[in-house]
């Protein structure tokens, strides 16, 4: 894969249209990644001029700051903000719901001001512009898919539609979770809970989503972040049925079923 | 014999009114025990909260049943207080239903209107006590509200009912004297909810039903009286504190936590020392995070004092949800309780761990379900994060995996064990 960095259209005195920040799941992740690639291959094929931060890019500080660190949380963001100030960096896309509200909401008065967009919203924009066609009886035509709201795109930032509608654009039929939209209930990795252990209780709170998410009889769970994905992927994992249920990114679903 | 009764009534009220007050200054200080906070912000968005939030009840119409019920009861204590305005002077200047005749004919509709919201909000409580007590919603019969939540609830809704019954049985005897045309029994003709019930008063002689009058005017006007002092020491405080709440909600994103400048200010000055002062600025040592309700701002402990324990942040809470020490509302009455008995004098303990435990603290997703919730505008998620700040840089108390991130974090830029030159690695994979 081709992808320029932010480095690379600097020296060529050039300015792509939109950062792409792929975070840390994003980049290391197995999983993760599989997403990333399928997010950069759609801005790709759609012609976005579009430029990652490669090994420059650093954790926004979220699981720090959530964590109590704060220290820790302000270091990074002012090298960061210093990397995205110094490239003059405009507009910025990831596919990481926490990223996003870190960047978005956190950092402009750090000194960070950027127009923040999630992958879902600019998908959404591609689809409305005609840069997205999808293919006619694509492979989730007439298929049960649920949506698991990330809580960092979802009640922490209002955006409930728009994923919504780039899973209109697969033509399947979208089947909702008792818990969803504002009501939608957490996968249990926010907050810096990814990097724990969870505290004892009487079920894990992915168990509990992952039940919820397969007994819709869906066969695709569509999410939106990367933490999301992980503990989805285990809760299903919980229940027995992750040969019939799968879990993926609504970027991957689209990369999958896009006109060339 | 009138002038008696006159003088019972100014003392009642007068009581009442002095006990109110010296409450609400002792509640007002010890919400000011938190640090201060400025909220003077965006008024315009404010006023709009104010009235979407708390005059129009905005949230609770997430659930329209409820959400219906408890307007009834709202709009009946707020509506019916206008025929308390009577009350007053009635009792003071010793005249019965003074209003009757300026307002004419008019003022049979009113009280018609009165007796309507009345029937309502005895029905809706009713409903609600059988919610509680009979179907066992789960955020009721929660072990949140063992011991004294729970029977502060129910003497609530039953005092509700108690003092609509009262207000209607006055009503009922007053219109059979009316249409006996006794003494001091202005009339106005016949009222529309306990018109209907007079004849069963019918049989009764006029100093029966003038004593069952007189006797239920008094218990409802000395109800309202000891109910308005006991709201200041229960939940029902809501009330009056859900105006101030929702005109001081946080009007930023969910999603963001607030900054802390002087941690902002340290980071600057370690990366650029040249920005640095050369004085020493001050010599307080300032403290981060919340380990007690001072180091909390007053809007969070206004917060504890506007919950009324419905529990719709812990019932929508994925941590109480399944089985962790966390409860949303049990923050908020935690911290109410340290409040109240710091303002008391309760000096050998802290909010943290006397209080609330860092295992609660620990369990929270910051998923912000509870702060979506709450219909007067609380934000549980605001004090979990203050004390998780304390916790970590006051205590250097964190879960080892925590630790871990924390150094990934400054090591490899990233929270797990990697090293930053693998960062691009999934371009070429």
């Amino acid at each position: 894969m081709q992808i320029k960095t932010m480095a690379e259209y600097f020296a060529e005195g050039e300015t792509p249209e939109v950062l792409f920040w792929v975070g840390c799941a994003g980049s290391i992740d197995q999983r993760s990644q599989k997403i990333t690639r399928a997010f950069a291959e759609i801005l790709t094929r759609t012609g976005t001029r579009f430029a990652v931060l490669g090994k420059e890019e650093a954790c926004t500080g979220d699981p720090a700051r959530r964590a109590g660190n704060e220290f820790l949380f302000q270091m990074m963001a002012y090298n960061n903000i210093a990397v995205l100030n110094n490239y003059g960096v405009k507009k910025i896309v990831t596919a990481c719901p926490h990223c996003f509200n870190t960047l978005k909401n956190e950092y402009p008065e750090l000194g960070g001001q950027y127009e923040v967009v999630h992958h879902t919203t600019f998908l959404q924009q591609l689809i409305n512009e005609g840069r997205i066609k999808m293919k006619e009886g694509g492979s989730f035509k007439g298929k049960k898919i649920t949506y698991h709201d990330s809580c960092y795109l979802g009640r922490a930032n209002g955006i409930y539609e728009a994923p919504r509608a780039v899973l209109e654009a697969l033509d399947a039929e979208l089947v909702e979770m008792k818990r969803c939209g504002s009501r939608g209930l957490c996968c249990g990795a926010g907050g810096a809970q990814m990097f724990k252990e969870e505290e004892k209780g009487t079920n894990r709170i992915n168990f509990e989503r992952g039940r919820e998410a397969v007994d819709t009889g869906a066969e695709v769970i569509a999410a939106n972040c990367p933490f999301c994905m992980t503990m989805l992927s285990d809760g299903v994992k919980e229940t027995g049925k992750e040969d019939s249920v799968k879990v993926l990114d609504i970027a991957e679903m689209i990369a999958r079923d896009m006109q060339e | 014999m009138q002038i008696v009764s006159q003088l019972l009534f100014l003392a009642a009220l007068a009581a009442a009114v002095y006990f109110f007050s010296r409450r609400a200054a002792g509640i007002r200080r010890s919400i000011m025990l938190g640090r201060d906070t400025d909220l003077s912000d965006q008024p315009a968005r404010r006023w709009n909260n104010l009235l979407l939030l708390a005059f129009g009840q905005k949230k609770m119409f997430r659930n329209p049943l409820v959400a219906v019920l408890h307007f009834f009861v709202y709009a009946g204590f707020v509506i019916i207080n206008l025929e308390i305005l009577e009350i007053m002077i009635d009792g003071m200047a010793g005249t019965h239903r003074i209003f009757a005749p300026f307002l004419g004919s008019l003022y049979n509709v009113l009280i018609g209107c009165f007796e309507i919201l009345a029937v309502l909000v005895a029905v809706s409580c009713a409903i609600f006590l059988v919610r509680r007590n009979i179907l066992k919603l789960k955020r009721f019969i929660s072990r949140d509200l063992d011991g004294w939540p729970r029977s502060d609830a129910n003497y609530i809704l039953i005092t509700e009912i108690l003092l609509m019954v009262l207000f209607l049985t006055m009503n009922t005897a007053d219109g059979v004297l009316q249409t006996r045309g006794a003494a001091h029994y202005p009339v106005t003709g016949s009222f529309w909810v306990t018109g209907a019930f007079q004849p069963l008063l019918e049989g009764l002689s006029d100093s029966t039903l003038a004593g069952i009058e007189r006797g239920a005017w008094w218990l409802h006007i000395l109800g309202i009286l000891g109910f308005l002092n006991y709201l200041t020491w229960s939940k029902h405080l809501h009330i009056i504190l859900a105006f101030p709440n929702a005109y001081f909600a946080r009007l930023e994103s969910n999603g963001k936590m607030e900054n802390m400048p002087a941690i902002q200010q340290e980071v600057l000055y370690a990366m650029q020392p040249e920005l640095a002062p050369t004085e020493p600025t001050g010599t307080e040592v300032p403290k981060f995070g919340a380990k007690d309700v001072a180091d909390l701002t007053w809007k969070n402990l206004l917060d504890a004092y506007a919950c009324t324990e419905c529990g719709r942040c812990s019932a929508a809470c994925p941590a109480t949800q399944t089985g962790k020490a966390l409860s949303p509302r049990l923050i908020m009455m935690k911290t109410r309780d340290r409040s109240e008995a710091l303002s008391r004098g309760e000096q050998d303990k802290t909010l943290l761990r006397d209080y609330i435990t860092e295992e609660e603290l620990r369990a929270c997703t910051s998923c912000n379900a509870c702060v979506m919730e709450c219909p007067v505008s609380i934000n549980p998620l605001d004090i979990i994060l203050q004390m998780r700040r304390h916790l970590v840089m006051e205590e250097s108390s964190a879960p080892q995996e925590w630790t871990l991130m924390f150094s990934n974090i400054e090591n490899n830029m990233a929270p797990w064990k990697s090293s930053p030159d693998e960062r691009d690695a999934w371009i070429h994979a």
